[in-house]
């Protein structure tokens, strides 16, 4: 639906390179999520994809029309295709919330009943139809970005992008709006592009995701893949974060990061859905007669699947914990990586 | 006061109004329209243009620093072409409206910069043309400094209207200094100073109540 090509935007001022020859992809009906720290170009790389900044070089292609190639009429044309929320909401303050709905359709030059008819369903997909007649200095901040998703739908688009739409919310308002993207993205079926530094935006609602870091993408990826297997340091420390998983401070005396006679095993295993591990490391410690120690563990929802991360230190004869790792990363759900992930992470003595 | 002082200031006051509040039109009419092409025009803005932006900038700017009473004087002939008249509360509207039109262009400007340009952009995204995005996100956003601007403009144009008695105008500020300050008539002087500060109080409540009306927003 969203096709990037060699996509590059240097800015005059200053020479910054901030997005370096971008090739991207994002499959109709999908959610894609592009995650960086900050400056990495991430704004820059959304504002492209409508064009509000004109890249230096290459295309940007949206349900298959290179917009890059079009006049201002025709872009303008397009632009109705693709709607786009903000970080701060950019709604018109002399406007109530049903006339901000209302104003895309108005510049498309919709008569009166047209707008009523687009404009209601909408407040009440955003549920909104309370406030219709509010003015948005009335209302909280998720209710505000919820007049600006309705507004973006208004033009019936088949592309919404985000950028950082939820990054100016608490984590309760957060939560509901991204519950209503995922909705939105299942009735509509429409195709959504979201920029944020936050890897929890990424976790509870992306389909597949990017990382950038310095105006490029240095990995990407489906969703439960990229937690399950990261590959780059960027995309580990992201990971980590949205697990939540802490220094190991019970242990940090006795852990080193090579092994020595006599040291055990840390060992991390990351896994989609449950019931996976559990008989896995049952079977293990029989069949080895070793004993596995939780040192942290964690399930989290990642895009509405279950995912654990598990922490284990593995006990026993030398001989039987290689035999037990063995079993480990030998089993077939290990092996094609698709759903369990085991990584030793460093050995205590 | 006598019955001849009263018709005299209501003469006045007539003509006051009448002169302001024409010039008042007229310069928001043409003023508001250059304001907004001072800000479009501006590096950075939906219709960027810094030659365009130079020159209207420097003939605004010309404009504003022209001291009125010489301003009047020196447009005579255009007064006499758009008037038939040289002299008279009709002739006087032409160099108070000329005054105000920089002056109202650069408040207009002023008050269009204040819109936060995410709604410029927001609007773009959604595919408003120029001339949309200065008719129904600018204008509409800016209502509130505008109002403001046309206030301070209506009160700055009650002052330079007493100036005007200097081409035969009339006018309260012209009813002062004839019979006021020439003719030792403090009583007359008094009552006309007294109408001036009314006026401009009744100008700014009525300009602050519709501000205030018109934004919601803060
Ligand atoms: N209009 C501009 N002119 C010059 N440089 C710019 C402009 N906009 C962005 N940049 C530069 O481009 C780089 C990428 O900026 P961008 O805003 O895309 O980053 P970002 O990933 O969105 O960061 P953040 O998470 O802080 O929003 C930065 O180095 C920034 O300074
Ligand atoms: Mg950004």
């Amino acid at each position: 639906m969203i096709e990037l090509k060699n996509l590059t935007k240097v800015f005059d001022s200053g020479g910054v390179k901030a997005i370096d020859e971008v090739n991207l992809c994002v499959p109709e009906g999908t959610i894609y999520g592009v995650i960086g720290s900050s400056g990495a170009g991430k704004s820059t790389l959304i504002r492209c994809v409508n064009l509000l900044e004109r890249p230096t070089s290459g295309q940007v292609l949206v349900a298959g029309q290179d917009l890059t190639s079009l006049g201002e009429k025709a872009l303008r044309q397009a632009r109705h295709n693709i709607g786009m929320i903000f970080q701060h909401f950019n709604l018109l303050s002399s406007r109530t919330v049903y006339d901000n709905v209302a104003l895309p359709l108005e510049l498309a030059g919709a008569s009166r009943q047209e707008i009523e008819q687009a404009v209601q369903p909408l407040l009440e997909l955003t549920g909104l139809a309370a406030k219709k007649d509010s003015y948005p200095a009335q209302l909280s901040g998720g209710q505000k970005q919820r007049v600006a998703i309705a507004r973006a739908l208004a033009s019936k688009p088949q592309v919404l992008l985000c950028d950082e739409a939820t990054s100016a919310l608490d984590p309760q308002t957060t939560r509901a709006i991204l519950t209503l993207l995922k909705d939105i993205n299942r009735r509509l079926k429409i195709t959504i592009l979201i920029i944020t530094h936050e890897m929890d935006v990424v976790k509870s609602i992306c389909d597949r995701v990017a990382i950038m870091s310095h105006g490029k993408i240095i990995e990407e990826n489906d969703v439960e893949q990229f937690f399950l297997n990261p590959r780059t340091e960027l995309a580990k420390e992201f990971v980590r974060s949205a697990i939540h998983e802490k220094p190991l401070a019970e242990i940090e005396a006795r852990f080193q990061a090579e092994p020595s006679a006599g040291a055990r095993p840390v060992v991390r295993l990351t896994f989609v859905g449950q019931g996976v591990v559990q008989p896995l490391i049952t079977r293990a410690a029989r069949q080895f007669n070793t004993d596995f120690s939780i040192l942290q563990a964690d399930i989290e929802t990642v895009n509405e699947k279950a995912m654990g991360f598990l922490m284990v230190e593995i006990m026993g004869e030398p001989e039987a914990i290689e035999q037990s790792l063995q079993f480990l990363r030998g089993s077939p759900d290990a092996q094609n990586s698709s759903t369990v992930q085991v990584e030793v992470i460093g050995y205590v003595s | 006061m006598s019955a001849d002082a009263w018709s005299l200031l209501l003469k006045a006051l007539w003509e006051t109004l009448y002169m302001v509040v024409s010039s008042g039109v007229v310069s928001f009419a043409l003023g508001i329209p250059l304001g907004v092409l001072l800000y479009v025009t501006r590096t950075g803005r939906i219709l960027e243009n810094t030659l365009t932006n130079r020159v209207v900038g420097a003939l605004v700017n010309a404009g504003r620093s022209i001291p009125f009473i010489i301003l009047m004087v020196a447009i005579i002939p255009l007064t006499r072409l758009l008037t038939g008249t040289s002299i008279g509360t009709t002739a006087a509207i032409v160099p108070l409206s000329v005054a105000a039109i920089p002056f109202v262009a650069r408040i207009a400007e002023s008050a269009l910069l204040e819109v936060p340009g995410g709604l410029v952009e927001a609007a773009q995204s959604m595919g408003a043309s120029p001339m949309q995005i200065i008719t129904r996100v600018l204008l509409p956003e800016a209502k509130g400094g505008l109002i403001n601007g046309m206030t301070i403009t209506l009160v700055t144009l009650v002052g330079y209207s007493a100036m005007a008695g200097a081409i035969g105008g009339g006018g309260l500020g012209d009813l002062g200094i004839r019979y006021g300050y020439q003719r030792f008539d403090g009583v007359i002087m008094l009552a006309t100073v007294t109408v001036l500060i009314a006026l401009v109080q009744l100008l700014q409540t009525v300009g602050d109540r519709l501000q205030q009306h018109y934004d919601r927003s803060h």
